[in-house]
């Protein structure tokens, strides 16, 4: 594949030094490491995959990287996002990150974007980079950032990762290859993919894939050796199995099947029907609509009730239906107490099966959730709670009987309880 | 008898299965033997008699949307996998 740019400037005797490993090998030499020193790269998102890439890139000698990232350094992120450490936490992750690449490189220049990429401003953050690197968490971003290099030609080096399982591949419609819509044409549905806060992920597995997607990167920019572009790596840990598959172009694609400058960039939250970050207002409508008609009652807001209320209520000494939807692995980190706990996966699995007309609904959990009271439902961060109570509300459940607790158990550890442990 | 790669997303599913044996000529039968040992996948997979979209089934290294879809022979040794959308990166 050509260079995605040219080479330019030289280094001086600091750099050769610094890069002499790259700079001694024939198919880098000398213009390989002046084409990485002339070129920029954008990384959205600087956690899991992007601490790998942040560091590497870095280490490379990439002339410019771009940041995006809005969130703080959190402890729990600290099992995977090596870029930071403890003396970085509750700092924003880009300012940490940036803090540890110009350790490890000051001839580096780096543009900070500390908001969430969204439709309005996609476009502005994209256009002044050759490459971008795809290191976020939710299906929205992905279409969004997607959508966008198409349109602006620029080539997507993708990476994605779940419990132990990680994806690799390289989008770039603009040099003949595919998009993500040619292999990913539609999200899933709201619920069935968790994400790695609700269903895990091994500390060690973006490590694996945000390396992979530092490799092609350098490749894309430097032209050396086969792309990734065309296929996708399949990397399964518990096996430690590397597999490939092609990825296609599809010729019909509603994205890179048109001309580039038709694209047009579209409300993803809508699309994919989750918000795309934390700071997002948009509402889930829930698992329910999974057969694109809109649930019962989706409509309606879903009513909240706080984690102080609902301690003022156990504290009066309400006789409380509270229904937990975590996974058993999550209840035996923390619980409240004398809560109804019924995984949110179990009930999904009996309303199936009640909507099928396999089973009754007294023979299913929801002989457990009465119709005529008030149920107040936690998770551990309040989302998954929410497409139960669309799924419950689908069902025919009174809409206003039907109460999300804001924040799930991790509010109540943070404003109630910080004796209990959060994850 | 061919095997079918089951996705993490799905294993719920499939009693935590990764790998299931499925019988039938083509794709579209093995599917079904699939969803028949494993009902609550259906509709999760299908809309009616049709793949879902965001459902991506792979011969080997080749999505059989580019093979004959549903219709795609299979051996006795055929390697089916599901490819689930997974965002993960945080």
């Amino acid at each position: 594949m050509q260079p995605v740019v040219t080479a330019a400037g030289e280094l001086s005797n600091d750099e050769v030094r610094r890069y002499g490993r790259h700079l001694i090998m024939p198919e880098f030499g000398m213009e390989g490491q002046r084409r990485l020193k002339a070129s920029s790269v954008l990384l959205i998102g600087t956690g899991g995959l992007g601490s790998p890439l942040a560091l590497y890139l870095a280490a490379a000698g990439i002339g410019r990287i771009g940041l995006v990232d809005y969130d703080v350094v959190d402890d729990s992120n600290l099992q995977r996002q090596i870029v930071h450490g403890q003396s970085s936490l509750g700092v924003p992750k880009i300012e940490s990150a940036a803090r540890r690449m110009l350790d490890i490189n000051p001839h580096l220049e780096i543009d900070r974007y500390e908001e969430p990429i969204t439709s309005e401003n996609a476009l502005r953050i994209i256009a002044p980079y050759d490459v971008i690197i795809d290191g976020t968490d939710n299906f929205p971003t992905r279409y969004l950032v997607n959508d966008a290099c198409v349109k602006l030609g620029k080539p997507n080096v993708y990476g994605s990762v779940l419990r132990f399982e990680g994806q690799a591949t390289v989008f770039y419609a603009q040099a003949g290859g595919p998009c993500y819509r040619c292999m990913f044409p539609e999200p899933p549905p709201p619920g069935l993919v968790p994400n790695c806060a609700e269903a895990g992920v091994l500390g060690v597995l973006p490590g694996v894939i945000g390396t992979i997607q530092a490799t092609e990167a350098i490749k894309l920019l430097t032209g050396i050796g086969e792309s990734l572009m065309g296929r996708m790596l399949l990397y399964d840990a518990l096996d430690m199995n590397f597999d490939f598959v092609r990825v296609r172009k599809n010729p019909n694609c509603p994205v890179c099947g048109i001309p580039a400058e038709e694209v047009e960039l579209i409300d993803y939250e809508q699309f994919c029907g989750v918000p795309a970050h934390d700071h997002s207002t948009f509402t889930a409508t829930g698992t329910a609509n999974m057969n694109g008609h809109t649930p019962n009652g989706a409509h309606l807001p879903v009513p909240q009730i706080s984690v102080r209320e609902l301690k003022q209520r156990i504290d009066a000494g309400e006789d409380l239906l509270i229904l937990d939807v975590r996974n058993p692995e999550e209840f035996e980190i923390a619980v409240l107490d004398g809560t109804l706990r019924i995984p949110k996966p179990r009930i999904e699995m009996d309303v199936a099966d009640i909507r099928a007309g396999r089973r009754q609904e007294s023979d299913t959990v929801l002989a457990q959730l009465p119709r005529d009271r008030e149920i107040l439902v936690h998770c551990r961060s309040g989302v998954r709670s929410v497409d139960i109570i669309h799924v419950l509300r689908a069902q025919g459940y009174d809409p206003a009987k039907l109460i999300n607790v804001d924040g799930g158990i991790i509010a109540w550890a943070v404003e109630i309880d910080p004796t209990m442990p959060t994850y | 008898m061919a095997t079918i790669k089951i996705p993490t997303p799905l294993r719920v599913y499939t009693a935590n299965q990764a790998q299931v044996t499925v019988s039938g000529a083509t794709v579209g039968a093995a599917l079904t033997d699939l969803t028949t040992q494993y009902p609550d996948l259906r509709q999760h997979m299908f809309e009616g008699d049709e793949l879902r979209s965001f459902v991506n089934v792979f011969l080997g290294e080749e999505d059989i949307r580019y093979l004959d879809g549903m219709n795609t022979t299979l051996n006795d040794e055929a390697s089916l996998r599901i490819i689930p959308s997974i965002a993960g990166g945080r």
